[in-house]
């Protein structure tokens, strides 16, 4: 017996090939096990539960964890019931709702041999990756075949078009030393919701950016606390390539909230 | 599953019948984390994966059981003391909840 009225796949696969964020929810236990439906952001929820106040409010989590891209599940009452109470005596439905949202982004600022290995290894975690540059000569599809967008432009419009989209699973890396180029790029970065703000350059380089910040009026703790500069973890990195791998990792340790020590030297689960 | 759409595309037109099994949950440690999918046709023929390698065998033939109509969909629990699923541990020792259903949504 199928509950569903209409073929809810074609709609699925049609979001997730757009972007468009979507969770597919399932009842794994319970009544109606197999039971599916689709919810994204500004539009109804497609396909029933088989309860129609069960399906309002699973509509309803299911729309707060695809918004913050979660995967998990969830137990109900057969209507939809949350509290304690309401589920004491009550057989339980367990709904997995698993988030499909758009890949995280990554802008990089400053195209240079740095910047090819950073879009490499953040093609290979999943990033959508935009690479920009000022410099026409140095901006180009050529020069970064990997990127999803190779850009010349300044930071500040950039910013000013797309920063609001930034969220906090994305990220932004500055990798020109330029404080033309730089200074600028900090300062959009600051102005968004971005997860994540990395800045290459050296202990020097990164006390006359502090300088330079201070002349735009960049000075507060709260501001300056989210730059991760000088970028990335301390593994010794050399090479572009091993470079970009000391920013991912820090780009996960920073999510994940861990101090990135050696497994071997740590306690307790891997996964968590 | 989105690494998976081309495929299950390509069946869909073949005219073929399609399990779906998802990761929904982990204890402990596990090596893919919830969402992770494979999908099973009615040939036999696996893409995408749900472990490190260790259960997928057992989740075709449980998949192919469910597809002939034999079991109905449902959660199938694979871990290192399991003794309600299937002879097969995991070797990381976590625990692995499946969901495994016909894709007839």
């Amino acid at each position: 017996m199928s509950l569903q009225p209409v073929s809810l796949y074609p709609i699925f696969a049609e979001r997730v090939r757009s972007n468009i964020p979507v969770a597919l929810v399932t009842v794994i236990n319970g009544p109606h096990v197999g039971a599916t439906m689709l919810v994204s952001p500004s539009t109804d929820a497609v396909g029933t539960l088989g309860d129609s106040e069960l399906d309002r409010v699973v509509a309803r989590d299911a729309l707060g964890e695809v918004e913050a891209g979660r995967t998990g599940v969830r137990h109900y009452g057969p209507q939809g019931q949350t509290t304690p109470e309401d589920l004491i005596d009550t057989p339980t439905v367990r709904v997995f709702i698993e988030a499909f949202s758009p890949p995280p982004t990554m802008w990089i600022f400053g195209a240079v041999d740095f910047t090819a290995a950073l879009a490499k290894v953040a093609k290979v975690l999943g990033y959508y990756v935009v690479v920009c540059d000022a410099r026409e000569v140095f901006a180009t599809r050529r020069r970064f075949p990997m990127a999803d967008e190779v850009l010349v432009s300044w930071p500040a419009p950039l910013f000013t078009q797309r920063g609001a989209a930034l969220t906090s699973r994305d990220a932004v890396c500055i990798l020109t030393h330029d404080p033309k180029f730089d200074v600028p790029a900090v300062q959009g970065a600051l102005a968004t919701n971005v997860g994540y703000i990395g800045v290459m350059g050296s202990r020097k380089t990164h006390a006359k950016r502090l300088e330079r910040l201070a002349e735009v009026d960049i000075t507060s703790s709260d501001q300056l606390s989210r730059l991760m500069s000088p970028i990335g973890l301390d593994v010794g990195a050399r090479t572009p390539e091993e470079t970009a791998i000391s920013i991912v990792g820090e780009i996960i340790a920073r999510r994940t909230g861990r101090g990135a020590p050696s497994l071997r030297d740590s306690d307790g689960p891997i996964h968590k | 599953m989105r690494e998976l759409l081309n495929d299950i595309e390509r069946w869909q037109q073949a005219g073929k019948q399609i399990a779906v099994a998802r990761v929904v949950d982990i204890e402990g440690s596990g090596p893919r984390d919830p969402g992770a999918a494979m999908a099973v046709n009615e040939d036999g023929e696996v893409v995408g994966s749900v472990s490190g390698g260790c259960v997928e065998g057992a989740v075709v033939a449980e998949a192919l059981e469910i597809l002939r109509g034999d079991k109905q969909p449902r959660l199938v629990k694979f871990g290192y003391s399991d003794d309600e699923a299937f002879a097969v541990g995991l070797t990381c020792g976590g625990i692995i909840h499946l969901f495994i259903a016909p894709l007839t949504w």
